[in-house]
């Protein structure tokens, strides 16, 4: 039965950095960078939706809403102010000003909303079978769980069945290419980056409804762990960021558990080292060869 | 591609620890420094031999950016209404505050450190923290300046240096008193204890807690700063063990998520928390009834009725727009202890650093100097520079703290 309960949490856990992972994976594959303030657009996304709860009063489902909406026109913005400029440069300066946006976000999230957390009402409880809630398994969880599946599919369909998704494969293999065939690759990459900053929004409203309190540095550890978890499932890969993700979040749990939750943290990277040894490029990364 | 995500991965590693060190707010802020108006007058006017007089410059250090500035703001927001109160007095003693920023980073309270000494402080209210104050402490001792902590409560920040005194208890004797109190009033009680592995603080009064009641410890759970969003393991864990009194001797941003947790999965023990977990309430949009039954072992409640607590928690809430926690009261006590031991000692603010220092740690270890403030009455100091003093114990009831 503890063990259950066990492996509960671990997916519960798990299912938050799925979906934060799904965004950094999104980008990656299209951009070909790391966008390192994704962990801080999902912490901004979760005040914008908390504001709006709380002082204006909006029902949640609006309040998710607008903050997808601030965060697509956030993530757009930092697109086209901090990447885009860089889009010749090396990786690794494209790499540090996604630091430096990072640490932006989360000081002017500082300076707005202050440094005393906020308590989060979660937007997904509802009551669960009594049976699930004593084994650890919140509502929040299995909403969190079922949006990564939608979210997975949706992307997965849009990547491979529309006109623009094929637009974002063809920059994805080769950028000059793609262009000469007379694709726009800016405007592409500037909606890869609204899809990714839109579902950050979603990811932080979930994460907060999760974990409850809000406070500007929410979004970093989630972020890098969620960073973790696609590159475990295969970076690139969309299928793989899930995986990725409820592995992590499992592996983390069990080792919390049976093992040592002082250990936790280093058994979670050992396994990640291990698996990157044997399969370079993750899990999923070779069942699925065209990034996204 | 392997290359670079190798490197990529290093990168994010470096990033990983850097977010660790808690701090990712290089954000300056604007402390809230106050002239005083005898400024720039002469040292004395007419000073008596033995006589206190002058306008001492005190520095304070605590986080007032970062992860806890909760508890910067409110121990310099404290002992700056001590000073505003002082001066007011319009005696001879006179003080000029300055607060510096070190968002509990060790680093930069070496910095807001030395910014202070350039401005000329005499005597240290600070640091607020731990980590920070073990860093300062050493430096103070080297120069002699006389230092009282509000709130850090390691037995590293006083031990070798005799200039260094505490305002709260230290950890091992929070840990004990936790641990007495638990035992008296939970006698038959199976004890789980959650602490975070990785901080000095909450380390020290784990230990101490541990060694008084082995026994009875069924289950012991630890997080790091990497891993305190989720404690749904530790909390299952504790109640597969049959633990019905949880002790967290930790701050209370983590006690708020395993309060949560233990609720979503139909836990309710009697939580026990330490001075840490003040400041729970205080979180805005948090739920009291979270809260409910849990007892905090604190030295001061803004919810006494005595008339010292209720016109410091008026000038605080005017000042700062929220009732003032422990940390408040811990910095209030600081600058009048410091005053009070200027008088006994009659220190003359034209008298070296190290005069001062010299002088006043003879005062405050004298037999005869006691100080009662806010957090408590009748305290005395070691000359380690620990202080006695009765801990409270409180239940939250209704959102407010109430004396069982």
């Amino acid at each position: 039965m503890v063990f259950f309960s066990y492996l509960f949490s671990g997916i519960s856990l798990g299912s938050v950095y799925a979906i934060i992972a799904l965004g950094y994976t999104m980008v990656y594959g299209i951009a070909k960078m790391l966008n390192f303030a994704h962990g801080d657009i999902i912490m901004v996304g979760g005040y914008i939706c908390y504001c709006s709860m709380s002082y204006l009063g909006l029902p949640v489902l609006l309040s998710v809403l607008l903050s997808m909406a601030v965060c697509t026109v956030l993530g757009v913005v930092i697109e086209g102010l901090a990447y885009k400029p860089l889009r010749q440069a090396s990786s690794l300066a494209v790499l540090i000003t996604a630091i430096g946006v990072s640490y932006f976000l989360q000081n002017a999230a500082q300076l707005i909303w202050g440094v005393t957390p906020k308590i989060f009402t979660s937007v997904a409880s509802f009551p669960m079978p009594g049976d699930l809630n004593s084994l650890g398994l919140s509502s929040e969880a299995v909403v969190t769980i079922a949006s990564c599946l939608i979210i997975m599919v949706a992307l997965t369909l849009f990547v491979n069945k529309t006109k623009m998704g094929k637009a974002m494969r063809a920059c994805s293999e080769d950028k000059g290419a793609a262009q000469l065939m007379g694709i726009n690759v800016n405007k592409t990459i500037s909606l890869t980056f609204a899809i990714g900053s839109a579902l950050a929004a979603v990811a932080g409203v979930l994460l907060c409804s999760n974990y409850n309190t809000l406070i500007p540095t929410t979004g970093s550890m989630p972020g890098i762990k969620a960073f973790t978890a696609a590159v475990f499932g295969g970076i690139g890969s969309i299928p793989g960021a899930f995986l990725g993700g409820l592995l992590l979040g499992i592996i983390e749990s069990m080792a919390k558990a049976y093992i040592s939750t002082q250990l936790a943290n280093a058994i979670v990277f050992a396994v990640l080292i291990v698996v990157l040894l044997v399969k370079p490029t993750g899990l999923l990364g070779k069942a699925v060869p065209e990034k996204v | 591609m392997k290359k670079t995500l190798a490197l990529m991965l290093a990168l994010a590693m470096v990033f990983a620890l850097a977010a660790c060190g808690g701090n990712s707010a290089p954000a300056a802020s604007e402390a809230p420094a106050e002239e005083a108006p005898a400024a720039d007058a002469p040292a004395a006017e007419a000073p008596a031999a033995g006589e206190a007089s002058g306008t001492f410059k005190i520095g304070g250090i605590g986080p007032m950016t970062g992860d806890a500035a909760q508890y910067g703001i409110a121990a310099m927001g404290g002992a700056q209404i001590a000073v505003d109160e002082i001066n007011a007095l319009g005696g001879p003693v006179q003080f000029e505050f300055q607060a510096e920023d070190d968002q509990a980073v060790a680093d930069n309270a070496v910095n807001a450190y030395n910014t202070l000494k350039d401005w000329g402080m005499q005597i240290m209210v600070g640091a607020v923290t731990t980590g920070s104050c073990v860093a300062v402490a050493s430096e103070a001792y080297t120069d002699r300046i006389f230092s009282l902590t509000p709130s850090a409560s390691s037995t590293d920040v006083t031990a070798g240096k005799d200039n260094m005194f505490q305002m709260c208890f230290t950890d091992p004797n929070q840990g004990k008193a936790g641990a007495e109190y638990i035992t008296s009033n939970f006698p038959e009680a199976k004890i789980a204890v959650i602490y975070r592995s990785d901080d000095a603080y909450s380390v020290g009064i784990r230990d101490a807690f541990a060694d008084q009641v082995k026994d009875s410890i069924v289950y012991e759970g630890t997080f790091t700063v990497d891993t305190q969003t989720d404690f749904s393991v530790q909390v299952a864990a504790a109640q597969a063990a049959g633990a019905d009194v949880v002790y967290l001797p930790i701050y209370y941003q983590p006690a708020t998520v395993i309060l949560t947790q233990a609720k979503s999965i139909g836990y309710a023990p009697t939580f026990v928390g330490v001075d840490g977990m003040d400041g729970i309430l205080d979180q805005e949009g948090f739920d009291a009834s979270l809260a409910e039954g849990v007892l905090v072992m604190s030295p001061f409640s803004a919810s006494s009725t005595d008339d010292l607590t209720v016109s410091f928690v008026n000038k605080f809430q005017e000042a700062h727009g929220q009732l003032p926690n422990q940390f408040a009261a811990d910095g209030y006590d600081c600058v009048y202890a410091i005053y009070n031991a200027i008088q006994a000692a009659g220190v003359t603010a034209d008298m070296s650093n190290a005069e001062i220092c010299d002088a006043l740690v003879a005062a405050f270890t004298a037999d005869d100097f006691s100080y009662s403030g806010l957090t408590g009455e009748g305290m005395t100091w070691s000359t380690v520079g620990e202080v006695t003093k009765l801990p409270m114990a409180f239940v939250i009831t209704d959102g407010v703290y109430v004396k069982p």
